[in-house]
This record gives structure tokens, C-alpha cells and sequence, in this order.
């Protein structure tokens, strides 16, 4: 059993009660606990099933290693599964519910994949369900679905907040432990601008438990020296709850903080995404222990030695009443020592090396009984550890004894963190004498200078034993201090260390070395994937000889850990079975970032009204208040029709147009691109730019002007104004306002520099309403100010002054084919504007009309869309715009272009009208026209014309300008529609309407 | 001109205080920034060219061949004034309109703009007389810090509301990482 101790635990208030529940149940803990520690302390130590054969499991680690304490976590908008009990500070009401298991922890059907383990081997679902292929789908499937996973999806929106920071530092330190802290305090002695990241609520990492004495002081008493003296530097910055959770290019970093994780209910945002730029990053993020591979290792009750020991010293928790240590190396001692001194008992440290080290005479001397050169060779109970089988470690594991204990503390040995070294290219060497991969510091990753930026200190560089730890991250201090241009401020004196001499550990990659097939099929490598070491051996045998492939095919470490605990001892065994070295094997890809991020912090700030921005025109609010329905056009949102109270949107649009037609309509265009171009060459300018001659405009005068990028193919059009000789104002599409201008000051910088021209977007400057009609022009009068008359403003003419007292320039152009007036005021005035046209045409029968009619008026009168009618490889001469092609010009974008072969053949799909045969019936969208069994174009616009009374259509046909009068089959839906190739004008062709 | 008098929204319950201020009077010049063109502007304005990334005196750098004014005359006027002075070919624009205008106020301001610009804005990295065009989240913007506990900030018109509500969202209460010393 486990359970909390009498005393002791250096982060619990024992006054402060915490109440949580755990599957529904009331537990009690105490402020400073973990989830998992207080799970402990009530003797919960199975908390949850495996993935795949649903065994039962305990709490294996006490921090991000730990690969089975994963929870449900929270309900509705705070749900979140795969949460780590070891890394989840617990809080009064804080629920969780163990996942993996149905239907309940304790009885669960699932389990019996355990007895089908041999029909579940690597790579099984490769082979198993390959035949029949139907039961894949139907069966496989959804029993595998039902069985394996782990947490659930939440269902329910988030209800937190989350957000970015972006931070900039000279050296920032990962790792907040007596290494982090020793290279925080030197550096920043220098002046050096310091950040230290601590991913756990508390400093210090394994000097807050194992026993140390440095400068006469003892290891929790040292890190609150080092936190003191940090306290005084005034550039230095330690967050803690906040991990180092990525190294990328160019000494970018990412760190994930976790404010309200442990007090959800508190104001301010739940995580924090640090985007950090540092010149140095020392990575002193510690090492992890590994565990040892010998039969039954997945049990509850088995955990790693460490952890054990963190128990007892940080949270006052016993996890057994009786532990087994069972180690390769001396770390374990430690735990055996701890769990002694704490009143435990120790009936028998079982250590595979033939001799142990100094810490064995304390352990001895303290009555422990030590058997050397022997192994587990199994490990009995069921829901958790009830005793363990002893054999020698050089046999077949036939046991001598069997020793009742409900813990085992397992040690083999220590891996360094050197996930962050790795992140961006560090390289690896393979420690032969501690069997690690720790940084080869001659090969780090570099930066845009080619220098190493990370440098690796403590145990994270390898460096496990004390003196040698504090020794690397004084020097990386001050190495980094020096990279950084910062003068040292005098070095620290080394420090004076006293602890217990290590022996060499020994490296245990089978236990025992012959174990049979029995006992390595119940040997786990990964927890949290089930990869059993039978898994990698069988891997080996059919060929999976590459790490990477070993791993996709297994699945080690690509559960939410990632390998944390399997990879090493994966590696060796699969080295093992190729009868390879380790280092020849290699390792896997360390990828960022370290732990799994939330997607809400990814997210950032980005959700509900922030999640996009949307561009609004001044007169947006008018139309939202006037049950305006809404489109997206670019990253505007532009009313689409005006639907009033009860109405459909169809009867809207078809109103909109009548009113526009038979009286006048209102449109906000504001959003149209509008650039300034000026300058001795911008006539020249322009020339280049339109496929249309612009230098012959006259100031005062419109045009309507097309734009081909260099390849000969429409991207734009619009109209340009000549508003003096050397200054034109160029209309774009609402989405190329902000392309065209890039457009512009890309060949502006990069080819024709020497012309003199500059160009702004000034597309937000100004509102932009047209009133459309024949009775436009009377409402302007209405409001006054300015002479309107044909005589003043004709046709593709404009003009400047004040209407109704607004400084305005109002062009005589027109996209319905009435007639037409656009009016530009500055921004700020355009909703007055609105207003006082709405005012003046009441009398008039003045409507506001959307994007929707504008489209069936210009598709009335055949004007086209570019995006509609053109999509990237249509040319002016397709869309029969050959009369906006300059024969006369020397050059422009897309001449050349538009001149291959390919792109002049007779055959070319070419825009055409389309009338359908029935009166009723419209085209679908897109639809295709098909003949002789092949498409040979497509619908680009169709509508239902109010105006003409039946639906009318644009397409791009094979050879169509040559087609006049054929009736096509266009596919819709299954059925046929036959349409009549037309004139794409179908309303007043000669354009009696725009032009009085 | 920054007077939050005139402010056209604002939110006092955060951390800082925002606050959106009426359109702004602003002038886009665009020519090769010589010390003609300086010479010009200080007859018009009273300061000249600024240096690169810089803010003097109302006038801000945007580019190596554009300015920004801003002004508490009317932009016509400047804009003619200007134009008869300026020799060299030269684009003059009002765009009062066509921007947002805010204004942060409190300790703090700089932890609100590090969330969503991903510039150094240390004191040390960037002082008073700084002016940086950057992004805000997904909004492009420039921003300036005037004083200690005061940053101003433009963007387009068009998205001045999101704009808006994302400052208000940054500088929620209990929500400042307090990284910057002052």
C-alpha cells in the first residue's frame, strides 16, 4: 500500500487541505501536492489501462517522463484529456478521471486483449486485418477504435484564454535546477540580460531531495542562497510553470507557460506562449532515469528509483510499506537510504553488477541486505506489485527466491535531457562509461553566424555527479557571457562539494541477460505504447533494421511522451538483436517541442471575435444595423443584399435590381483598391502595367484598363482616373488592392528603378458610393453643390468639389450598365454621406443594394469578374477584351506571354452567354458543358435576371466565340440542362442607359 | 493631437488604458528623403528628415523614400504648402482617414504590445524616439513609445475595431507577464 508518511514532504502545507475527486470519488490532499502524490497518499495506485492491452498501471515517474499517470482532466469548456498526474498541481475541486478503460478501472473487457497479446505483435495491424479487405472498415476498425486510445475528445468549446510574448534576452537558460541557477547567477553577475525557465512550480530540481552539502551548505539550503543572490541582479528574469519547450533556427525559442493550470478559476490567461530570441541558449534541463527491462516492469508499484525517492522528500508520501531497489548503478542507493531513514522497509537491494560502490557500505551499514550480480525475474500480482522473483543476472531467469514487497524501485541508469540541444541540430556522442548519449559539444547546432548557441550544462551535458555538474554550468555562464559581448564580472570560485563517490554503472539492456521468450514477452520498453521487448526483437528479424523504421513500425516513443522512457532502451535492444553498437544504431529525430503544448496556447489570442481580422468600411455599422447579410470578399466583409423583415434573400436581390433599374440604387464600394500612382513617369509607368495605352488619357478622363501578370493571363482590372499629368489613381478589385500595389512596387524596385514614380494605397482614404439609376442623377442635384449635368461630367469623365458640402471627386463610371455616379469622400465622412444620398433619393425610391445584384446587373450586361470569369489562365482575348490589348505599345507585362502559340489557337476556351432553354431552370454553378462525352468548358456566373425574366449564365466553351446559336448539355446534379451560346451582352447592348 | 479627450472609444478597466482616438491629421510623403526635402519639411514643420526607424517631432520613418507627418493643421494646407516648397518629384497624400489611431497609457504598455509584436521592445532596445512598423497578432501596425508609461500605436482604419478589441483583450487585468524592468 501507499500512503502519506508522518512527516516530512518540503513543498506540502500539511494545513492547507486540498478536496479533490478522482473517477467521481472524494480524495484529500494537501496544497503543494500533485495530483499524482496525493493519488498516492490515498493508496490510489492504479490510475489507469494501457493503450493496447489494457493492462492495469501505476504511477511510474514523478515528473514529464511519467508515461502512465494520464488523466481526463476537468469537464466541459475546461475538459482535457492526456493530462500528466505528475506535472498537474492539484487544486481544491479539481476532477479527474482516469482514461483507457471500459467499463470501469477496475473490471475492464479489454483486458482480454491481454490474453490475444499474440495475435496483437508489431506492425500487427500491417498484417492481421489485411484480408477480407471489407472487414477492415465494417469490423477492425471500430473494435480497435472502441479499445485502444487514450484520452477523450473534448466536446465543448475552450472557456480559457491564452496568449503570446514575445521576448528578447541575451542568454536564456532551460532548466531551473541547481545547473540553471549556478549559470543564471554567473551570467548575470556580468549585466547580461538572463531568462531561466523552470517548467515546475518550484527551483532547485534534485538538489530539493538528494543529500548534498556545497560551500558547507545543504542542497535546498544552497538553492535558496542562489535564488537570493539572483534576487539582486536586476537583468536577470526566472519564471517558473514555464517550460523551455523548443530551440529553433537562429537562437529562436519557445516558451510554454502555465499560469492557472493549478488555480483555473483565477483571472488572467490560462497558458503563455514565450517567442524568444536569444543571442546564447544554455539548456540545463537535467537528465532522465531509465528503467530496467525484466518481466512484469508495468505493473503498479513499479516505479523508477527517483521518483520514489521524490516522493517521500517533496511530498511526505510513502509509495509502499515494503520496497524491492533494484538498480545497475548507485543513484539507487539513494532511494534505498531515503526509504529507510523514513521508517520503509527495504527487505533487499538487487543490483545486476557483480560489485557496488561506496554508497553500499552506508546502505549495509544501515542493515539494508544487498545481493550483487542478480536480477528480477518477474514480478507477481495483478493491480499492483504483491512480491518479485530474484535469479542471477547472467542467466535464464530461474529463481532463487521470491521476496514479498509492494514497490519496486527500479534504476538503469541516466539519460540526458538533450532534447533541446537536439531540437536544432546539435549532434550526439554515445558515453560508453555511463551508456548515454549526452551533447557532443565540438558539433552544436549554429546560428546565422555560423557559431554554436547552445550550450549544454550539468546533467544535461552529461555532467551527472555533483562537483562536475556545478563545474560545467559555472562555465557555461561565463562561456555565454563572453559570446554575448558582455565582460565577466569576476568568476565564482569553483565549488566546494561534498558527496558520495559513484562507481561505474553497468549497462542492463535484458534482465536477466537470458531471459527466455516468456519472460521478454511481458517486458515493457514503452508504457504508454505497450512496445514490449519481444516488439523490437521481431521488428529486427523482419527487417526493420533502421531506428526510424523500428520505431513507425513498433510505435516506441511516438506516444504523447515520445520516447521519453523507451528510446535508449529501445535503441539498445534493437542494437542488440542487429548485433550492433549502439551508436551505429543511433538515435531518433528530437523534435520540439519537449512536451506537448496546448493547442490553445498555439492558438494564442486567436479565438471567438479575435480569431481573424475582418475589414470594415466606414458605412459597415449602417448595413449590420439595416439586417445587411454579410460575404467575405478578401478580408472585407461587404453586404451581400438587404433583406427586409420576413423577406427572402432572393425577393431582396430581385428588389435591389428592380429599384436600381427602374428608379436608383445605393452600393458602398469603399472597398476598391485605390492606389496613387505620380511622378515624370507614370504615364510610362502605367503603360507597362495595363495591357491598355494609359499615357493617352486625358487628366479629367476614366479608363477602364485590364492588368496580365508576365505570363499573359488576366489578374486584375478596374478603372483608372488621370487626375493631373503626372498623377493617375489607379481603382483595383476589392481583393487586389493590396496585391496590385506590391505588384506595383515590386517592378517599382526591382526592374525599373530608374523610372521616377511612387505609388500609395490610399484605398482606405476614402469612401466610396455609387448611385446608380436613371435617377442618379437627380438625387445628386438633390443634394448640391456640384454640376452633375452631361455637359460637365460626361460619360468616363470626373469631377471635384463639394457635394452637399463634403469634399468630394465623383466619376461618371459604370459596372450595372445604368446610369452611374461613384463618389469618393474622405473616409471619416463617408457614413454622412450615405445618409444624405439616402435623404435626397427618399423622394426617388432610393434603395440600398448588395454585392449579390451588383453581380446579376454586370452579368446582364456581360461585364466580367475577375476570379469569376478569369481564374489564373484566361487572357484578355478569351474574354473577348481584345479591344483593351494595345496593338500600338512596344511592351507591357504579358505581351510576350500572351503571344505563344498555345495561348492564340482558335481552340482556346472562350467566354460566351448562355441561355437555357427552359425559363425556369438556372444553370448550376461550375457546371460543366459536355459533348461527345467529353467537358469541353464551364459555367463562370450564373443567375436568375430579374430584368430580363429567366436565367441567364457566362462560360468559358472550347472554340465558343465560333458557336453562336449551338445548344449545349451543361451536367447538373445528374440531369441534363440544355442552354442556346449567346451574345454574353444581354441588356442594352448599346449602352443607351449608362450614357445620358 | 493625442489628447484623450477627444477619444472616440476607449476601456479604463484593464491593465492599461485604451483609447482610439478621432481621425488624426496625417500626411504620406514619398520622394528620395534628401536634405532638399529636409530643408523643405523643416520650413513647413519645424523638423526635418528623421533617421531610420526613427520619430522626431511628429514626423516618423516608414521607409528608406516615404514619411509619415503628423499634423494639427489641416492636411490640405500642408499638403500645398509642401508641394510648392518640394522640387523633386514627391507624392503627397492625405491619409488622416485612412489609419486608427491609439493610444496606451500605464505601466505596462510595453508588456500589452509584446504580446502581439514580435520586435524587441526593451527600453533599452527601443527608446522614446523610436518607430517601428511591425504586426499586432495578424494586423499590421507601427507603433511608437512617446514616453515611460505611454506607447502609441496605427493601424489601417479598416480594422481599427479588431484592433481595438485585441488591445482591450491584452491588457485584461492580471494578464501582463511583467518582463520589461520599466
Amino acid at each position: 500500500m501507499s500512503f502519506r508518511l508522518p512527516d516530512g514532504g518540503c513543498l506540502i502545507d500539511r494545513s492547507q487541505p486540498v478536496a479533490f475527486t478522482f473517477n467521481g470519488k472524494r480524495v484529500q490532499g494537501f496544497r503543494g501536492d500533485t495530483l499524482a502524490s496525493a493519488l498516492m497518499a490515498a493508496d490510489r495506485r492504479m490510475v489507469g489501462r494501457s493503450f493496447k492491452y489494457h493492462r492495469p498501471r501505476g504511477i511510474m515517474a514523478s515528473g514529464v517522463e511519467e508515461p502512465n499517470a494520464l488523466m481526463n482532466m476537468g469537464e466541459g469548456g475546461r475538459f482535457e484529456p492526456n493530462q500528466r498526474a505528475t506535472t498537474t498541481e492539484l487544486f481544491d475541486g479539481l476532477i479527474a478521471r482516469s482514461q483507457n478503460h471500459w467499463p470501469s478501472l477496475g473490471f475492464d473487457i479489454g483486458a482480454l486483449n491481454n490474453k490475444l497479446a499474440r495475435f496483437l505483435p508489431a506492425g500487427f495491424y500491417y498484417k492481421t486485418f489485411m484480408r477480407p479487405q471489407w472487414a477492415w472498415k465494417h469490423v477492425f476498425e471500430p473494435i480497435i477504435r472502441r479499445s485502444a486510445g487514450l484520452g477523450q475528445v473534448p466536446t465543448k468549446p475552450d472557456t480559457d484564454r491564452y496568449e503570446y510574448f514575445y521576448a528578447y534576452t541575451d542568454i536564456l537558460i532551460a532548466g531551473g535546477g541547481v545547473a540553471g541557477l549556478e549559470a543564471a547567477l554567473e551570467a548575470g553577475r556580468s549585466g547580461a540580460k538572463v531568462l531561466l525557465l523552470e517548467q515546475s512550480p518550484y527551483f532547485g530540481g534534485r538538489f530539493m531531495v538528494d543529500d548534498v552539502e556545497v560551500d558547507g551548505r545543504n542542497g535546498p539550503a544552497h538553492i535558496t542562497y542562489l535564488l537570493d543572490e539572483i534576487a539582486k541582479l536586476p537583468t536577470v528574469t526566472l519564471r517558473s510553470r514555464t517550460q523551455g519547450a523548443g530551440v529553433f533556427d537562429h537562437g529562436y525559442a519557445l516558451g510554454f507557460e502555465r499560469l492557472n493550470d493549478h488555480a483555473p478559476t483565477a483571472s488572467g490567461p490560462r497558458h503563455r506562449l514565450w517567442r524568444i530570441r536569444a543571442k546564447r541558449i544554455i539548456t540545463a534541463t537535467g537528465a532522465l532515469e531509465r528503467t530496467l527491462n525484466f518481466a512484469g516492469n508495468d505493473k503498479p508499484g513499479v516505479m523508477l528509483a527517483g521518483a520514489v525517492r521524490d516522493y517521500v522528500r517533496l511530498y511526505g508520501v510513502a509509495p509502499g510499506a515494503r520496497t524491492v531497489v533494484v538498480t545497475n548503478s548507485d543513484d539507487a542507493y539513494r532511494t534505498a537510504l531515503t526509504l529507510h531513514a523514513a521508517g520503509l522497509e527495504v527487505p533487499l537491494i538487487v543490483d545486476s553488477r557483480p560489485q557496488a560502490g561506496a554508497l553500499a557500505d552506508a546502505a549495509r551499514q544501515a542493515g539494508i541486505r544487498i545481493e550483487t550480480g542478480h536480477a528480477i525475474a518477474r514480478v507477481n500480482g495483478y493491480k499492483h506489485v504483491t512480491s518479485v522473483e530474484i535469479c542471477l543476472q547472467s542467466g535464464a531467469g530461474n529463481a532463487v527466491e521470491t521476496v514479498a514487497c509492494d514497490c519496486v524501485a527500479m534504476s538503469g541508469g541516466f539519460s540526458p535531457v538533450v532534447h533541446l540541444w537536439s531540437h536544432c541540430g546539435g549532434k550526439l556522442l554515445w558515453d560508453e562509461a555511463n551508456a548515454m548519449f549526452s551533447p557532443d559539444i565540438s558539433r552544436p547546432p549554429t546560428n546565422q553566424h555560423g557559431e554554436g548557441f547552445v550550450l549544454p550544462a550539468g546533467a544535461a551535458l552529461g555532467a551527472l555527479e555533483t562537483e562536475a555538474c556545478l563545474a560545467s554550468a559555472l562555465a557555461a555562464g561565463r562561456q555565454a557571457v563572453d559570446e554575448v559581448g558582455q565582460s565577466r564580472a569576476g568568476d565564482t570560485a569553483p565549488r566546494q562539494v561534498r558527496a558520495q563517490p559513484e562507481a561505474p554503472m553497468s549497462p542492463v539492456w535484458a534482465m536477466p541477460a537470458n531471459a527466455p521468450y516468456r519472460l521478454r514477452s511481458k517486458t515493457w520498453l514503452d508504457f504508454q505504447n505497450d512496445v514490449k521487448l519481444t516488439d523490437i526483437q521481431l521488428a529486427a528479424r523482419e527487417g526493420y533494421e533502421s531506428v526510424e523504421h523500428a520505431k513507425r513500425y513498433t510505435t516506441i516513443g511516438m506516444a504523447t511522451d515520445q520516447g521519453k522512457l523507451s528510446n535508449i532502451n529501445g535503441l539498445a535492444v534493437l542494437a542488440a538483436a542487429l548485433d550492433a553498437d549502439i551508436p551505429a544504431v543511433g538515435t531518433t529525430t528530437f523534435r520540439p517541442p519537449y512536451t506537448p503544448v496546448s493547442l490553445g496556447a498555439i492558438a494564442g489570442e486567436a479565438a471567438g471575435k479575435l480569431f481573424k481580422p475582418t475589414r470594415k468600411t466606414a458605412i459597415d455599422g449602417w448595413h449590420e444595423s439595416h439586417g445587411a447579410i454579410f460575404e467575405p470578399v478578401a478580408d472585407w466583409r461587404r453586404p451581400y443584399a438587404y433583406p427586409a423583415k420576413g423577406e427572402s434573400v432572393q425577393a431582396a436581390i430581385t428588389r435591389e435590381i428592380v429599384a436600381t433599374r427602374s428608379a436608383v440604387g445605393l452600393f458602398d464600394a469603399s472597398t476598391l483598391g485605390k492606389i496613387m500612382v505620380t511622378g515624370p513617369d507614370a504615364a510610362r509607368f502605367l503603360d507597362l502595367l495595363y495591357t491598355n495605352m494609359m499615357s493617352t488619357l486625358k487628366p479629367g478622363k476614366c479608363r477602364y484598363g485590364l492588368m496580365c501578370n508576365e505570363n499573359g493571363f488576366l489578374m486584375d482590372d478596374g478603372v483608372v482616373a488621370r487626375l493631373s499629368e503626372d498623377t493617375f489613381l489607379c481603382h483595383t478589385t476589392t481583393g487586389g488592392s493590396d496585391r496590385i500595389h506590391a505588384h506595383m512596387e515590386e517592378w517599382l524596385q526591382t526592374e525599373w528603378w530608374d523610372m521616377q514614380v511612387f505609388t500609395a494605397n490610399l484605398t482606405e482614404q476614402y469612401a466610396q458610393i455609387v448611385v446608380a439609376g436613371p435617377r442618379a442623377r437627380k438625387v445628386l442635384e438633390a443634394l448640391g453643390g456640384m454640376d452633375v449635368s452631361p455637359g460637365e461630367l460626361p460619360f468616363m469623365g470626373f469631377v471635384e468639389g463639394k457635394l452637399g458640402g463634403i469634399k468630394a471627386r465623383i466619376f461618371r463610371i459604370s459596372f450595372s450598365g445604368e446610369l452611374s455616379f461613384e463618389v469618393a469622400v474622405p473616409a471619416s465622412r463617408g457614413l454622412l454621406l450615405w445618409n444624405l444620398l439616402l435623404q435626397a433619393g427618399a423622394s426617388h425610391g432610393i434603395r440600398p443594394y448588395g454585392t449579390e445584384a451588383l453581380h446579376v446587373m454586370r452579368a446582364e450586361k456581360g461585364f466580367v469578374v475577375v476570379g469569376d470569369e478569369s481564374d489564373g489562365t484566361v487572357t484578355p482575348h478569351d474574354l473577348n477584351m481584345s479591344w483593351a490589348v494595345s496593338k500600338k505599345k512596344d511592351d507591357f507585362i504579358g505581351k510576350r506571354g500572351m503571344q505563344r502559340s498555345f495561348l492564340t489557337g482558335q481552340n482556346r476556351k472562350q467566354l460566351v452567354g448562355l441561355r437555357t432553354l427552359s425559363d425556369t431552370e438556372k444553370l448550376p454553378e461550375s457546371a460543366h458543358a459536355v459533348e461527345n462525352g467529353k467537358a469541353i468548358g464551364h459555367v463562370t456566373s450564373t443567375y436568375f435576371s430579374p430584368t430580363l425574366g429567366h436565367p441567364i449564365a457566362m462560360a468559358l466553351i472550347n472554340g465558343g466565340q465560333g458557336r453562336l446559336g449551338d445548344v449545349l448539355d451543361f451536367s447538373a446534379g445528374g440531369a441534363i440542362r440544355k442552354a442556346r451560346i449567346v451574345d454574353p451582352v444581354f441588356y442594352d447592348k448599346e449602352g443607351a442607359r449608362q450614357d445620358v | 493631437m493625442f489628447e484623450l479627450s477627444t477619444a472616440v472609444e476607449l476601456e479604463g478597466n484593464g491593465a492599461v488604458l485604451v483609447a482610439r482616438h478621432a481621425p488624426v491629421g496625417m500626411v504620406t510623403l514619398k520622394a528620395g528623403l534628401n536634405r532638399a526635402i529636409s530643408a523643405a519639411l523643416k520650413q513647413s514643420t519645424g523638423a526635418g528628415v528623421p533617421p531610420k526607424r526613427k520619430i522626431r517631432k511628429g514626423i516618423a520613418w516608414m521607409a528608406p523614400d516615404e514619411l509619415l507627418i503628423f499634423t494639427e493643421s489641416d492636411p490640405d494646407a500642408l499638403i500645398r504648402e509642401l508641394d510648392s516648397r518640394i522640387t523633386a518629384p514627391a507624392l503627397l497624400a492625405d491619409v488622416s482617414d485612412a489609419r486608427a489611431v491609439f493610444t496606451l497609457k500605464g505601466r505596462g504598455v510595453r508588456d500589452v504590445l509584446a504580446k502581439g509584436a514580435p520586435i524587441d521592445l526593451s527600453p533599452e532596445a527601443f527608446g522614446t524616439d523610436d518607430f517601428r512598423r511591425t504586426r499586432l497578432g495578424q494586423v499590421a501596425v507601427a507603433l511608437w513609445i512617446p514616453a515611460p508609461d505611454e506607447a502609441r500605436l496605427i493601424c489601417l482604419a479598416s480594422v481599427g475595431q479588431f484592433v481595438f478589441d485585441w488591445l482591450v483583450n491584452a491588457s485584461q487585468k492580471d494578464s501582463l507577464p511583467d518582463y520589461f524592468s520599466t
